[in-house]
Parts: C-alpha cells; sequence; structure tokens
C-alpha cells in the first residue's frame, strides 16, 4: 500500500492533474444525476400536497408534512399488497435457495453419474421455452391460476443462480475435504448441511438477495395469474394505484383544478414509493460483504 | 478410433455399472428429484404444450383433440401488417440499450478505477447501485412523476429557469419512447452493471503500472493502454452475451411505458404476444406460435454467441 502511494505520488504530472480533475467532476456530476431523482422523490413525500402540486419542492421537503404517509397508511389495500409481497418474497425465496442448491450439489460433484444428463436438461432451459401461454394453459389445468401457488411456482430455479451456485461449490470448497468426511462416515446430504453450506455463505447470501430481489419487485407473473384482488402483491396494487390516477387525471384539462385534485394524490404516490423500495435498498447493506466473494467466485467459470 | 474402442468394453458392464453407481450416488439423485421434478413439469411441460402453436387450441377440447393447422399461425404473423414494425421495435430498442448501457458500463469502471480515494471510490459505487433495487413499477412512477409538466420536476425546473407556463409534455410520446426507456435503465442500472468490470480491473497487477510509470505514461495513458486492455476479454464476453439477448427484452418496463401515443414504436414481441394470448381475444395458438418463433429466434442467437465466445474464451487460454 506505501509503495503504490509513493509511486502514485512521483507520476502525478500536470496531465494526471487534469485527468484527476475531469475524473472527479465527473463523478460528482453522476452522484448528483443518480441521488438528485431519490433525494426528491423522498423530499416530496414529506412535503405538503400544496408544495409538491405548485411544483415548489426542489431539494428538501418543503411544509413538512405526513400526509402522503397518512393516506397511504390507511388504505387497504395497500396494506393487503405490503402483507402479500412479504409472504410471496419470503416463502418463494426459500423455496428457490432449496431447490437451487438441491441442484447445484450434485451437479457439483464431478464423478456424479447424471451430473451430464441432468446439466443438459437444466441448459435447454437457458436457450428455449415454451412461452408464457403454454404455461399459462398448464397452470389452468392443474388449477392452481388464481391461487398462491401460482406465484410460487413460477420461475423456481434460476439456471444462471444454479450455475453460479454450482462453480462457487466446486471452486471454493476443497475436495480433500470430501475424502476426509468419508473416512468419518458422512454421507453425502450430511456433508452437504454440515460442510458444505456452512462454507458457502458468500454464495448463498448472494443468491438470497437475487432471488428476493426479483421476486419483491415483479408484477408480470401476478399480472398473468391472479385475479382475485385481495391476492395481489404490491408492485401489481401499486401499479394500479400510480398509473390509473395518471389517466384520470390527464382528463381534466384546467390546470388549476388539476393541481388541486393532484396534489394529495401526488405526495402519496411518492410516500408509497418510497415505503415500497425501502426494504430492498435496507437489505443490500446487509448481504455488501459477502458480495464481491460471492460473486466472483460464482462467476468465474469452472 | 481410439476412443470409441476404448469405450466398448465398457458398454457391455453398462447396468451393472449403473446399478453400482446409484447404489453410491443414491442420495445425490434424491437431492436431484425435486428440481428435477420442478424442471420436467414447469419448464418441460410448457415446452410440450407448445404445440398448440401447431393447432387451432379450443379450451374445451385440450391440447390433444384441437385440430392440427400446421403453420397457419406462423403464416398470419409473418403476412399480418405489423409484424415488420414489431420486429424492428424489438431489435431497435434492445441494441440502442445494449451499446449505450455496455459502453457506459465499461467508461465508468474504467474511471471508477483512476480514483486513488478508496472512500471516494466507495461512495460513488455505493450510490451508483442504490436504483437496481427499485421496481420497474416505481422507476416508471418516477419518470412519470419528475417528466410532468405541471407539478414535476421538470416543470419545477422550467420555470426556474425562467420558463413561462408549462413545458412539452413529451412522456407517452412516441418520439421519446425509446429515449426513456433506454435512459431511465442507465441511470437505474449503470453502478451495477460495472461490478463485473471493477473485479476484473482489481486483478491488473500494480507492476504493469510501475513499468508503466517508469516509462512515463500518465495515468490517463495507463487507462488507455493497461486497464482497458485488461478488461477487453471480459468486456467482449459480456457484450456478445448481451447480444445473444437481444430478442428477449423485458416485458415488464416497455409494458408500463406503453401508450396509446407510443404504441408504433413501442410494441415488442413480448408485449404483443401477451395482448394476443391474455387480452379479450384469448388467442392462445396464435400467440403461442408468435412467442415459439421468438424462441427460435433466441435460441438460434444464444447457440451462436456461445459458439463464438468460447473460441474466443479458448483463444484466451492458448495465449498464456
Amino acid at each position: 500500500m506505501k509503495r503504490k502511494k509513493r509511486a502514485n505520488a512521483i507520476g502525478l504530472c500536470t496531465e494526471d492533474r487534469i485527468m484527476y480533475a475531469v475524473v472527479y467532476v465527473l463523478m460528482g456530476l453522476l452522484i448528483v444525476v443518480i441521488a438528485y431523482p431519490l433525494v426528491y422523490v423522498v423530499s416530496c413525500s414529506f412535503s405538503s400536497g400544496n408544495a409538491v402540486s405548485a411544483g415548489r419542492v426542489l431539494l428538501w421537503p418543503v411544509e413538512f408534512s405526513l400526509t402522503g404517509y397518512r393516506i397511504v397508511f390507511n388504505y387497504k389495500q395497500v396494506w393487503t399488497g405490503y402483507y402479500n409481497t412479504i409472504f410471496y418474497t419470503v416463502t418463494a425465496t426459500a423455496l428457490n435457495v432449496v431447490l437451487t442448491t438441491m441442484a447445484a450439489y450434485p451437479l457439483s460433484r464431478k464423478n456424479f453419474q447424471g451430473r451430464k444428463l441432468c446439466m443438459t436438461l437444466f441448459m435447454v432451459t437457458m436457450f428455449f421455452s415454451g412461452g408464457i401461454i403454454p404455461s399459462y394453459i398448464l397452470k389452468t389445468q392443474l388449477h392452481i391460476v388464481n391461487t398462491r401457488w401460482a406465484i410460487l411456482l413460477t420461475g423456481s430455479i434460476s439456471v444462471y443462480n444454479m450455475v453460479v451456485m454450482r462453480t462457487f461449490f466446486q471452486n471454493s470448497i476443497p475436495g480433500d475435504l470430501l475424502e476426509a468426511a468419508r473416512l468419518d462416515g458422512i454421507s453425502d446430504i450430511g456433508y452437504l448441511l454440515r460442510i458444505v453450506i456452512p462454507l458457502s455463505k458468500a454464495v448463498f447470501a448472494v443468491i438470497t438477495l437475487y432471488y428476493a430481489v426479483a421476486h419483491w419487485n415483479s408484477y408480470f407473473n401476478a399480472m398473468m395469474y391472479l385475479r382475485d384482488r385481495n391476492l395481489y402483491p404490491l408492485q401489481l396494487v401499486l401499479r394500479d394505484i400510480l398509473n390509473a390516477a395518471n389517466v384520470d387525471l390527464s382528463q381534466i384539462s384546467d390546470p388549476e383544478i388539476l393541481r388541486q385534485l393532484s396534489g394529495a394524490s401526488d405526495v402519496m404516490r411518492y410516500s408509497l414509493i418510497v415505503i415500497s423500495t425501502v426494504p430492498m435498498m435496507a437489505a443490500y447493506p446487509i448481504v455488501q460483504k459477502y458480495f464481491k466473494q460471492g460473486v466472483m467466485i460464482g462467476s468465474v467459470k469452472g | 478410433m481410439q476412443t470409441t474402442t476404448h469405450k466398448r468394453p465398457k458398454r457391455t458392464g453398462r447396468g451393472a455399472s449403473f446399478i453400482r453407481n446409484f447404489k453410491r450416488d443414491w442420495q445425490l439423485w434424491l437431492l436431484m428429484l425435486p428440481p428435477l421434478a420442478y424442471l420436467l413439469i414447469f419448464d418441460y411441460g410448457p415446452m410440450y404444450g407448445a404445440q398448440i402453436a401447431f393447432r387451432d387450441y379450443r379450451a374445451r377440447s385440450g391440447i390433444w383433440n384441437s385440430q392440427w393447422v400446421g403453420l397457419q399461425w406462423f403464416r398470419k404473423f409473418f403476412t399480418s401488417y405489423n409484424f415488420r414494425s414489431i420486429f424492428t421495435n424489438t431489435l431497435v430498442l434492445s441494441l440502442y440499450s445494449v451499446v449505450v448501457s455496455f459502453v457506459l458500463a465499461v467508461g465508468l469502471a474504467l474511471l471508477l478505477n483512476t480514483i486513488r480515494s478508496a472512500r471516494f471510490r466507495k461512495f460513488t459505487q455505493t450510490i451508483t447501485y442504490i436504483p437496481h433495487f427499485i421496481s420497474v413499477v416505481v422507476l416508471v412512477a418516477i419518470v412519470n412523476q419528475i417528466f410532468n409538466p405541471v407539478n414535476g420536476l421538470y416543470g419545477a425546473l422550467f420555470r426556474l429557469f425562467g420558463g413561462e407556463g408549462y413545458p412539452y409534455d413529451f412522456r407517452g410520446m412516441d418520439t421519446a419512447f425509446r429515449h426513456i426507456y433506454v435512459w431511465s435503465g442507465v441511470w437505474q442500472n449503470l453502478g451495477w452493471d460495472t461490478i463485473i468490470y471493477t473485479a476484473a480491473l482489481a486483478s491488473v497487477s500494480q507492476d504493469h503500472h510501475e513499468a508503466a510509470m517508469i516509462d512515463g505514461a500518465s495515468r490517463w495513458k495507463r487507462v488507455i493502454h493497461v486497464d482497458l486492455p485488461t478488461i477487453l476479454p471480459t468486456a467482449m464476453i459480456m457484450l456478445i452475451m448481451k447480444f445473444g439477448r437481444v430478442m428477449t427484452i423485458g416485458f415488464e418496463k416497455v409494458y408500463l411505458l406503453q401508450t396509446r401515443l407510443n404504441e408504433t414504436v413501442s410494441e415488442v414481441i413480448s408485449t404483443y404476444v401477451y395482448k394476443v394470448g391474455m387480452g379479450s381475444g384469448h388467442a392462445f395458438s396464435y400467440g403461442t406460435a408468435i412467442g415459439l418463433f421468438n424462441s427460435a429466434v433466441n435460441c438460434i442467437l444464444l447457440i451462436t454467441v456461445n459458439w463464438i465466445s468460447k473460441r474466443m474464451s479458448d483463444r484466451e487460454v492458448s495465449l498464456f
């Protein structure tokens, strides 16, 4: 580290100074461009309806108020959606991680006899799929359309994640451990549970995050398979609220009336955006420390 | 030749050796069973069901008893008036998005790598990662709110800089659709896309930099001649893989950004399939045929890019 610093200090000529200045300015701009809309949304959610609809919010909250949140907290559909999303995310992610592990571990064992056949069966699905309509027909025949199962049993194994996990098992768990465990009379499943999984926290953290974020954020499957509003996940509820209001308000041509009407609904929308997004953003820092290790080791081809 | 003669004698004892191996590996098979069952039912099941693309599917008769119609639905799609526009829209939107996001991600990774303060670099990375966790529903809502000419940021800034009244509302317009789609994607995923390149850059050895510095290379020259060549193989493979997916453009964002006004540029294959099959018409066979056509094109693309990237990485290996 010291050596690097000294070397850099020697190399700092005028040309370098200019480049560093340019880089810092560019990065500063990038941070502003990315962070500003986020700050703006949060600030709007804490402002009064009047301030938002008059466009007076520019950076910080204007006329601090919790009206938006109060409306959201009283919106029953939002809470049903929130509950459903938590249910889908937790249950489906658990199911996904378990199934992915069950496939990834045998496939990571070089002398497992079905390895080639099973791997081919998995890889084919990456290249080809029957499409959404045959899936819909299948789920109709299984009588799981418009039930929670339709969401839980869609996309349960991501082949990409499975390959990442398999590669991680292959590359970062020493083969000698298996031999040693065998001598101690540990079975394959026992070895997976007691040795492989505890040694693979990084890849589990990353893959759980991938699955959870995907479930939390998706609306397509719910739109496809659910009719009953009580089963709707948050994103679908959000889509209805955020889009529907748009359509209605655009029918009104007088901007002043539009302003008054949209004041409260705008603030509420900003609050909704904040409430629905915070959990996933909070999840990232928790798994961040595993991230580099998990992604890198896993994605190096083995 | 040698391999065949080698394998023959094994084949006679195959059944026996399978049983022996199964006795050894039965727990592995047991683990494999549930994922395999899932795969066969929920991935291979629909592939089997996709035969309705060649039938006239009626819900009452089921898959088996619906009449065969050959390539009727494919012909209908290829000759329909909007086939060309849907195909072009899909391709243009994908390519625009792939090229822009690729160039910017590589560029950003290179610039981030030159930042000497580890703290500032980490801070920049963290900020740029945040939007990745936003859902498309929320992203589109943010876009619509911010570009609202009456009470959004766009209108507010317009008036702040001396504009009169309200600026032009370009949301939902056909001319703006592609740019909104691509640049909101850049805003959301630019930081996240750099992760792989940042990791590749971490493997650049300090000796190369020192050698270049002794030769009097400035930091910028080292970016071009040391850093860039290091990540180029990774970058090329990433790019090729992205080209392999140009026909699988995501449904979710396009569908949300779609309006009556921009349909001519925003209708892509996935949204069209959804509307045809799940819309009021419930044209299951027709929708399946379009989806199957898309799948076939994808499959060819993916096999091609896989072959190219394999050849490329082979060359990499043989270089060292």
